[in-house]
């Protein structure tokens, strides 16, 4: 099995798509000559022609746009966001039409848009939002958070396949630094299950993206402690895998929630509501939220550092949670 | 100063059965700084004598309860930090509920972008609020489920809180595991007569007498004593020991242990040693008498009887697990528990689950006692001075003749109910060879 970066196994999979189906196209900003802003499709155009890879306006509606008409007429669209954050442009065409078409009418709206998300790298308030829990709220909407290369490639082909609107949130801060084993053949990961990241006794760290290789330094430093923590990845925010949590939670009866968007209405909001709601009498200590906190995500590095969820914080939650 | 945030220091809970507690002195007074975690008054209940640390880092701005007051568990005795002003002109009467500040200026309307706020951290355990400890959810379901009270299990959670590991554990080894029931069935047969009342008020003190209140510790004493009385029947044992072996290996440990561990090796320390390894033959004497069963152990949890300064009382704090310590364990254990009982020091877990006692008030001279047995145990070991005394020693030739040998007495109180004076006497003819014969650090 070659090894693929987080990125590398982003392309596989939506190359591996576009050999496959030719209703499949990308459309996005700089994807075709310039081969993507994080070169994603570097020597898409040259394979698929540049009518399968559109270089598009810088506009994120007219993007969005073209890929609901496209989708509504037969197509496979993939659209690439610069930037997650980007995606707020098209909101309306993406929540008031792409995502209520099929409950309207009855047509499908069978769309990809691809998500650069995340901080980590000094991009600043525009460049390094987490925006899942947004778009997770949007019934008609689902919202993938792949962790690792070989469920970025398997996830992408789900939700390629998906008939509904898939935003596909993949974070920036993974890209290169990533690596792993993963199957050259077509293969999908299924959107909603969850992945048992590491199997533990004392508690549950339910987590997704990038924060997965932050809770699993965290689970090994308590496990210098004799504390055995289990780290849930969810994969999918939309849906999610209730079942796969609540299991953990019986389990384990105390529960972290860490996500790297911002704290409150964050997505792992919905999720603690439901454990509460679900699992209340296996609790054995309050469900507890590490977050980022309600700002701006910040260009100074010191700033940002303290604003994304560290290790550190994570072992202290742990570790209150353990002493509890 | 007048803007922290006001915390309630609570009398806190010391062990489960215990209700309320004595302030004894407070180590702050009101407008001084404490910093989190330091000592800030000491406290008397019946079980132990402890420092309380303080909950937080602030001034000192208000004492509720006095030196002398004994309030319920959970009650608010000070107040730290906060804009509690000057302490209540009037002291003698504590105001009902020194209102929350409420003249706070409100925050102003926030400006258009948001405040940032910082993360929460995670909320701290809630403190007890009323008698029981806080019990968890799934705590509570698993109690109900197997009809125990989560009250009576020992917690090893935040501030003593039963955790699920703790039920479950509970569950798994049954009530064995738990440190011995509070008060034992009494005996069914003839009711014993009801311990006289200590807080029935007397009448007034008359002239040349002085009157002061009772302890929540003696109050324990004295309701413990009175019930070991009206439950066991007590009988007791005497033997004559030759302690010259003991004393001549104690002559020789004496320096290695003190230069290398820092422990005294005392005559009490060999004493428990022999007695644990007796105890092993004896399972009835380290036993007890629960209801319709007799209960043996296969460990020997051994409580040392320590005196507390001044006359103030005496407790019983527990070496666990006696059985796997050797003489050095054994003095260092008696060493520790003694300055921990005399520093106030225990945790409600250090004087609960003793399965036999030793008491030891030959210190001061007296040759024989008979102790009261500490409930619900089936027997208690009294050790008396160690004397010289004209002794009859017989040599290989068959001959008679009067040596000089340092003696000891040693007593054991048995419980007649469980232990019968035979078997007791055969456990102590056992515990005498194994002082008789004692070689190097026994092994």
């Amino acid at each position: 099995m070659p090894e693929l970066t987080y990125l590398q196994a982003i392309s596989d999979g939506l190359r591996t798509e576009m050999r496959r189906d030719k209703r499949v196209f990308l459309i996005g900003e700089d994807v075709g000559v310039y081969g993507g802003a994080f070169k994603v499709s570097l020597g898409f155009q040259e394979e698929f022609g540049p009518w399968r890879v559109i270089d598009a306006p810088l506009a994120e509606t007219a993007i969005l746009g073209a890929c609901t008409g496209a989708s509504m007429m037969g197509m496979r669209p993939v659209a690439e966001m610069q930037f997650a954050d980007f995606v707020s442009c098209a909101w309306d065409h993406l929540v008031t039409v792409a995502a209520k078409q099929r409950w309207r009418a009855g047509t499908p709206v069978p769309i990809v848009v691809r998500l650069p998300s995340g901080g980590g790298f000094s991009g600043g308030p525009f460049h390094s939002q987490n925006p899942e829990s947004s778009f997770a709220h949007i019934p008609g909407l689902k919202c993938v958070c792949p962790a690792t290369p070989e469920d970025a490639k398997g996830l992408l082909i789900s939700a390629i396949e998906d008939p509904n609107p898939v935003l596909f949130f993949e974070h920036k801060h993974l890209y290169r630094r990533i690596k792993s084993e993963v199957p050259e053949e077509r293969y999908t990961v299924p959107i909603g299950k969850a992945r048992t990241h590491r199997i533990g006794r004392d508690i549950s760290l339910i987590t997704w993206g990038a924060m997965v290789y932050t809770a699993e330094e965290a689970a090994q430093q308590l496990e210098n402690d004799g504390v055995s923590v289990e780290v849930i990845d969810l994969r999918s925010v939309m849906p999610w895998d209730k079942a796969a949590v609540l299991d953990s939670v019986r389990k384990t009866s105390k529960v972290l929630i860490l996500h790297e968007d911002t704290r409150t209405g964050g997505f792992g909001a919905e999720i603690a509501a439901t454990i509460a709601e679900e699992a209340f009498e296996d609790l054995d200590a309050p469900v507890q939220r590490i977050a980022a906190p309600d700002t701006p995500v910040p260009f100074s590095p010191p700033l940002e550092k303290a604003y994304i969820p560290q290790v550190d914080d994570v072992v202290a939650g742990l570790r209150n949670l353990a002493e509890y | 100063m007048a803007t922290e945030t006001a915390v309630d220091v609570v009398m806190p809970q010391m062990g489960v059965s215990v209700s309320e507690g004595t302030i004894t002195k407070w180590l702050k007074r009101e407008g001084e700084q404490v910093e989190a975690d330091e000592p800030l008054l000491e406290i008397s209940t019946d079980k132990v004598d402890t420092e309380v640390p303080s909950p937080a880092s602030g001034t000192l701005v208000q004492i509720l309860a006095q030196e002398g007051e004994t309030v319920d568990v959970g009650t608010k005795i000070a107040q730290i930090g906060g804009s509690g002003g000057a302490p209540a002109a009037v002291p003698a009467a504590p105001e009902p509920e020194p209102a929350p500040v409420a003249e706070a200026p409100a925050p102003a309307a926030a400006p258009v972008p948001a405040a940032p706020v910082a993360p929460t951290p995670p909320p701290p355990v809630q403190e007890p609020g009323g008698n029981g400890k806080f019990v968890s959810p799934v705590v509570a379901r698993i109690a109900s489920e197997h009809g125990i009270d989560p009250n009576a299990i020992p917690g090893t959670g935040r501030g003593g809180r039963v955790t699920k590991q703790d039920i479950l554990a509970f569950v798994e080894q049954g009530p064995a595991a738990a440190p011995a029931p509070a008060a034992p069935a009494a005996p069914a047969a003839p009711a014993p007569p009801r311990a006289p009342q200590p807080q029935a008020q007397a009448a007034a003190p008359q002239a040349g007498e002085t009157v002061e209140p009772v302890s929540a510790m003696r109050r324990g004493i004295a309701e413990h004593m009175r019930r070991s009385v009206d439950t066991a029947a007590h009988v007791t044992s005497a033997i004559e020991v030759d302690m010259s072996k003991v004393v001549a290996a104690r002559e020789t440990l004496k320096k290695e242990y003190q230069s290398a561990y820092g422990v005294n090796p005392t005559y009490l320390a060999f004493v428990a040693r022999a007695a644990v390894d007796t105890l092993k033959d004896y399972p009835y004497i380290n036993g007890e008498l629960r209801g319709d069963s007799i209960v043996t152990r296969n460990y020997v949890n051994l409580g040392i009887a320590v005196e507390l300064a001044e006359g103030k009382g005496l407790i019983v704090p527990v070496i666990r697990n006696a059985e796997g310590l050797n003489l050095l364990g054994v003095a260092r254990s008696i060493a520790d528990i003694a300055a921990r009982a005399r520093d106030k020091k225990l945790l409600p877990d250090d004087v609960q689950g003793g399965t036999f006692t030793i008491t030891n008030p030959g210190g001061y001279g007296t040759f024989h006692g008979t102790p009261v047995i500490n409930q619900p145990q089936s027997a208690i070991l009294g050790t008396y001075a160690l004397v010289k005394r004209p002794w009859v020693v017989t040599d290989e030739n068959g001959n008679d003749a009067i040596a000089i040998k340092p003696l000891m007495n040693i007593t054991l109180t048995y419980d007649h109910r469980l232990v019968d004076g035979a078997y007791a006497g055969r456990f102590l003819r056992d515990l005498r060879q194994r002082l008789e014969n004692w070689e190097g650090d026994g092994g």
